[in-house]
């Protein structure tokens, strides 16, 4: 039974990371999954969730539930997105029983990627190998957390051959993002994020797995600004790479 | 960082200026490196005892459970303890605020004709400013806990639920041990506290009023449960005529066998450890047979705010805090900018939530929002308050009443508005693009943006949009 799933590209990925949403597409296809791209998602609602403005947010999730109810998962390359769609809708449709079996359907059925290929997949990923042995090292992204998520990344991760891992120190600390946090608190934000480069840096890694967009542009703008050469990545760019798969698009 | 910060008079209801102490103490590099040291201790000492237990998750969500029964029914069970505590031979108070508290407590004391006070570590009584008030009515007060001692000769704040002087480190204490005592600058702990230890026996023998708090009230025995680790405590509890308990009245669980549970998680999430060295259980006079105890034992519990807090089912479970710290220790935020910057007693994620409720969402509007929803608070905390949920409701209520700026709210609602049809989507990204595109040049990356992108590019560079969009590129695929 060939899987339908669709892709939710969530907005900073699509716009700032786009060969992530290829690697995904390409990875879930290799795994004999149907990848479909509703063409009509736009935003989860999070930042507005998040920042207050709850109906506002509510309204974005009730798009996001009619978009993506004809599916038999929704996959997304974000934690936090991801979270936002599982652990809050819940709260914003609670009592709304118009909306609540919809949206439980939904959200049930949601998975960040790696969680997907760890728990639906079940894939094993020893028989993978990396063209050259690369440095890597991995950061725990924190909305992870919102989704029981525990150390799945790290275990893939772990079974790529030439993957010489680089444990971070504090790896379980926010970088400092916390999405409009970052900017109207950028002295607190950028103390955070400037302890994560340092322990990044101390591990001497050339790459970082990052898998939410919005903490990879905190991490890497922060590398960028440092002139640090690492690079930050998300999972699905590495196992693309040791499948041998071309990020470039179509 | 006491000199750099000042700190509001708790309970004033004067906006707090979040942004000048956060900023001050982001960029205080001593202390950054001293609370990171000190944090990341008790954090993996936290994480390493909670797992010597079968189930940690199951024994957080007893005690929650627990925590939150007792205060969906806290009438019922503070009835309970009174008797109790009664029948024990104690006498109990209720205060409705701190000036009705500590006018309580000077009465006794002034009743008892007893001035020479031995204080243990309390939050609430830092919430209520007790000990100032009882050096102001002429008593001679020592706070007896090595760090809540540090923090009165140095005339500062506790910075930490559990670890009040987590904010200072070895040199810093040895200075005002010398300027205090007159004696030569010596930072080796053991002989600073042995300094102290020799100065506060002293007190103990000529003590005759003891103050506690209290980490749990049992309902069932009317018994008091405090938990240190230097002994301090028990000589309050069995040295003086008169000891006192000013305990919140958030603090009753039901039974003893509830205590086991709370003790279990309290040690583990505070300190690490598995238990705490001295564990008091308390409660009433010293009875015929006894060898120490008071000759009076009162307790007093207060409310001030809490049974606001109580009326409101959504806010309701903040009451269960245990006062563990563990979500300090865990926090992003806190680890950066210490206690103080919070600029109320109760600081780090449970403070940003509790501090606003408390003392008005208005006087604390930033700190529902200096908060990065990382979620470590709520993954750490025993009873399983869950944080960031409650911060993200006190920042809905910033917008529904207004106070935030007309600005920020026209600009949230807009842009949620462009996200609601795949055109204005598609528009918003294409101009995104070509606005960052074109101030990266042909870098890849910003270096400057203006407006609310400044904060951004304050400390770090903002990568620049792909050529195209995902869903741009996936018109290609087939």
């Amino acid at each position: 039974m060939t899987r339908r799933v669709a892709l939710f590209i969530t907005c900073l990925t699509d716009q700032f990371y786009p060969r992530v949403g290829v690697a995904v597409t390409k990875i879930l296809e290799h795994y004999g999954c149907e990848v479909e791209f509703p063409q009509a998602q736009t935003c989860c609602g999070q930042p507005f969730f998040n920042n207050g403005f709850h109906p506002e947010a509510k309204e974005l999730a009730k798009r996001f539930v009619e978009i993506f109810e004809p599916y038999d998962y929704i996959v997304s390359p974000s934690g936090s997105c991801t979270a936002m769609v599982r652990e809050q809708y819940h709260q914003l449709f609670a009592h709304d029983h118009a909306w609540e079996h919809s949206m439980a359907a939904v959200t049930g059925r949601t998975f960040e990627f790696v969680e997907f290929l760890d728990k639906v997949l079940q894939v094993n990923l020893s028989d993978l190998k990396l063209p050259q042995s690369s440095s890597i090292s991995y950061h725990y992204t924190c909305h992870l957390r919102g989704i029981g998520v525990k150390d799945e990344g790290l275990k893939l991760l772990q079974q790529i051959g030439n993957v010489d891992f680089r444990p971070l120190e504090k790896t379980d600390q926010c970088c400092g993002f916390g999405g409009t946090f970052a900017m109207k608190y950028p002295d607190i934000s950028g103390a955070i994020v400037e302890d994560k480069v340092q322990c990044i840096a101390d591990t001497k890694a050339d790459t970082l797995i990052c898998n939410d967009a919005g903490c990879t542009m905190n991490i890497a703008g922060m590398c960028h600004r440092e002139r640090m050469p690492t690079k930050v990545k998300h999972i699905s760019e590495v196992i693309a790479e040791a499948m041998g798969l071309d990020l470039s698009g179509w | 960082m006491s000199d750099t910060v000042s700190l509001p008079v708790i309970g004033s209801h004067e906006p707090f200026d979040f942004d000048t102490a956060s900023t001050a103490a982001a960029h205080n590099e001593p202390l950054k490196r001293t609370l990171n040291t000190a944090v990341m201790r008790q954090y993996t000492g936290r994480q390493q005892r909670m797992t010597d237990l079968p189930d940690p998750d199951a024994i957080r969500t007893l005690a929650g459970d627990i925590k939150q029964h007792t205060l969906d029914y806290l009438d019922y069970y503070l009835d309970q303890l009174v008797t109790n505590v009664e029948r024990n031979g104690g006498h109990v108070y209720f205060a409705s605020n701190g000036a009705e508290a500590k006018q309580i407590i000077l009465d006794i004391a002034a009743k008892n004709r007893a001035t020479r006070v031995i204080k243990s570590k309390s939050m609430v009584s830092e919430e209520v400013e007790l000990a100032q008030a009882m050096e102001l009515a002429g008593m001679d007060v020592v706070e007896t806990d090595l760090g809540e001692f540090i923090v009165q000769i140095s005339h500062d704040k506790p910075s930490h639920l559990v670890a009040p002087i987590v904010h200072l480190n070895k040199a810093q204490v040895a200075k005002m041990f010398a300027d205090y005592f007159g004696t030569p600058y010596n930072d080796d702990p053991k002989a600073l506290t042995m300094q102290a230890r020799d100065y506060l026996r002293d007190k103990f023998r000529k003590a005759d009023f003891g103050i506690t708090g209290g980490n749990f009230l049992v309902a069932e025995s009317g018994l008091v449960a405090c938990v240190e680790n230097e002994g301090n405590q028990r000589q309050s509890v069995t040295t003086p005529r008169i000891l006192v308990s000013l305990v919140g009245i958030e603090k009753v669980i039901p039974r003893m066998s509830d205590l086991a549970v709370m003790i279990k998680l309290l040690s583990r999430s505070a300190t690490g450890q598995p238990i705490t060295i001295y564990n008091n259980i308390f409660g009433g006079p010293r009875s015929a047979g006894e060898k120490d105890g008071p000759e009076e034992f009162h307790l007093v519990l207060i409310d001030n705010g809490r049974t606001e807090i109580l009326q409101s089912e959504e806010y309701r479970e903040t009451l269960r805090c245990i006062r563990c710290g563990a979500c300090l220790n865990a926090c992003p935020i806190y680890r950066k900018i210490g206690g103080h910057a919070y600029g109320s007693v109760y600081p780090g994620p449970i403070g940003a939530l509790i501090t606003p409720l408390f003392q008005g969402l208005g006087n604390y509007k930033d700190l529902p929002q200096a908060s990065s929803l990382c979620g470590a608070c709520y993954e750490a905390c025993p009873v399983k308050i869950n944080i960031p949920k409650h911060l993200i409701n006190l920042r809905r209520d910033i917008v529904n009443t207004h106070l935030n700026g007309p600005f920020e709210r026209a600009f949230y609602r807009f842009w949620a508005w462009t996200m609601t049809s795949r055109v204005m989507y598609y528009v918003m990204t294409q101009l995104q693009k070509f606005d960052l595109r074109r101030r990266a040049v042909h870098s890849g990356w910003v270096r400057k943006l203006p407006l609310f992108g400044s904060g951004w590019t304050q400390v770090r560079d903002m990568p620049a949009p792909a050529r195209r969009t995902f869903h741009q590129q996936w018109h290609g695929k087939k």
